[in-house]
């Protein structure tokens, strides 16, 4: 019989359909998460006796669905929303599986509508998509809860208040509306990834929730290369989690990591999706990204890496994306080939002097090129601009190991 | 069906568009009247003379006072303004977009607070 944290577990995997069927039945966000909660409260009750319903997603939502009518009936009593009611009491059509996609497609793309502040855009998504609980969202974004319950409560006002709707956009509209949803899955993953402060390197909740959500994605929408793209950028990004710490939490750079460590399902999954969706021939910047990882997982030790590769999907990248971190990344590469002064070169005037990345990168390359005492300053600079405090530490040993050799 | 504020706005003391363009502006802003009028769009709009026009009115203790304007300090002010019914925000969304084109600023959508009676 399952326990609280099992019932749990189920409900943050299947909530999401259910809050997208009853959003789009009743019109109201709100109404449809309260219902899904009292279904919650009414599982943790009855289904340690009575055990999982043979589909607990169709339990959900047909008890959440009961319970709104409930609630409609109840306030129909006393206002005159009786004939609003009496419409959506009309005994009830069979929920079709697909109609519960196309619900759930509906409401990612109300979540991350361009009129909504990126900040909400994620809290929503998580909260309504992804099945989390305030609490769950506030730890994840290092916000206090009241702080996070706060801007759920006005994002999912200006909703209402904007009317914004619940609707698959038009294919003329759709790539510019696609764009939000994955920037914001890809944020999720990110904050999961490299957590932006605090001792730990990452937080593999989180990173799991964006790829389940990604997963979700793709799924309703599989004829989407881009979407296809980020979850395979995704899965070949968390393949290395194991391998990008030692044992006490310290980063390890991709170039030393123990390759053996990865996640060779993830790997496998990743390069099969890069495969299919590079076959479309309509790549994109996510795509590109993850053919990218895809080059790096081939090669079974770091120096086997296919550099040249690197260096060409990165100038295709910049097509896409003419930013300067691409420009440093292209750069990092171009020094793999060998052409470590070209790489300098390529990065002097980039406007990246606020980003650490760019000044440890900076000091691997004057340390190659024996300007050590150069190097360990730019690692100083690195240091003193993350917050993440394994990454200080790796900072500092790289600056220690340049001012020894310095001369 | 929902109504939404549409507000056009300019910098004051930014250059000022040359007299050709004004009136391309115009002939724009014109159709687009239109065709939020045939579509059913169209609840009211117009342009406005600029903030040294305005003059604020307030009661103070229930005393009027009236003074010189414009009220907000901000650089960014209102030039001209829409009032249009649409079914959602993309509806409204769509009009904005074909606003900012004609009008050749940005545009702010905000909706009101009460749908129409009746």
């Amino acid at each position: 019989m399952p326990d609280a944290p099992a019932i749990a577990a189920i409900f943050k995997e299947e909530s999401g359909r259910a809050v997208a069927t009853l959003a789009r039945r009743f019109g109201d966000i709100d109404l449809a998460e309260e219902a899904v909660q009292e279904a919650f409260v009414e599982a943790v009750r009855r289904w340690p006796e009575a055990g999982v319903p043979p589909s607990p997603a169709g339990w959900i939502i047909t008890t959440a669905r009961n319970r709104a009518i409930d609630r409609i009936r109840r306030e129909s009593l006393r206002d005159e929303r009786q004939t609003e009611a009496t419409r959506m009491l009309e005994p009830d059509e069979p929920e079709e599986i697909h109609a519960v996609e196309d619900d759930q497609l509906r409401l990612i793309f109300t979540c991350c509508h361009p009129s909504l502040a990126v900040s909400a855009q994620v809290a929503l998504t998580l909260r309504l998509i992804g099945g989390l609980q305030t609490e769950e969202i506030a730890r994840a974004f290092l916000v206090s809860e009241t702080t996070m319950a706060q801007r759920l409560v006005r994002a999912k006002k200006k909703i209402k208040a904007a009317n914004i709707p619940y609707r698959i956009p038009g294919d003329a509209e759709l790539p510019n509306r696609i764009r939000p949803v994955l920037a914001v899955i890809y944020l999720v993953y990110n904050e999961g990834h490299v957590a932006t402060s605090g001792g730990d390197l990452g937080r593999p909740d989180v990173s799991a929730d964006a790829i389940r959500l990604a997963r979700l994605l793709a799924g309703l929408m599989p004829d989407e290369p881009e979407v296809v793209g980020l979850l395979a950028l995704l899965l070949l990004t968390e393949a290395r989690r194991p391998a990008r710490t030692g044992p006490s939490g310290d980063l390890v750079r991709l170039a030393d990591q123990d390759r053996g460590l990865w996640d060779t399902q993830q790997i496998h999954e990743g390069q099969e999706l890069v495969r299919s969706c590079l076959r479309r021939n309509h790549p994109g910047p996510y795509q590109v990204q993850a053919a990218i990882a895809a080059v790096h997982a081939d090669a079974a030790d770091a120096k086997d890496t296919k550099w040249d590769q690197i260096v060409a999907l990165y100038d295709q990248l910049l097509v896409f994306a003419p930013t300067p971190i691409v420009s440093l990344n292209r750069a990092i590469a171009v020094a793999e080939t060998g052409a470590v002064s070209n790489a300098l070169q390529e990065i002097e005037g980039l406007e990246l002097t606020e980003y650490y990345l760019f000044h440890a990168a900076r000091g691997d390359f004057l340390e190659r090129l024996g300007r050590n005492e150069d190097a360990a300053e730019a690692y100083a600079l690195a240091r003193a601009l993350t917050v993440n405090e394994a990454e200080q530490d790796h900072l500092r040993r790289l600056e220690q190991r340049a001012l020894q050799n310095a001369p | 069906m929902t109504q939404y504020l549409m507000s056009v706005y300019y910098v004051e003391g930014e250059d000022q568009p040359a007299d050709d363009v004004v009136q391309e502006m115009y002939a724009d802003v014109g159709a687009l009247n239109q065709k939020m009028q045939d579509e059913g769009a169209w609840v009211f709009g117009g342009g406005l003379h600029t903030p040294d026009m305005t003059t604020v009115v307030r009661a103070d203790d229930g005393e009027i006072i009236t003074t010189d304007g414009p009220f907000p300090e901000a650089k960014e002010q209102i030039g001209g303004f829409w009032v249009i019914e649409a079914k959602d925000m993309d509806e409204a969304l769509d009009w904005a977009s074909q606003a900012t084109v004609a009008c050749r600023g940005p545009v702010e959508v905000r909706p009101f607070q009460d749908e129409p009676e009746g």
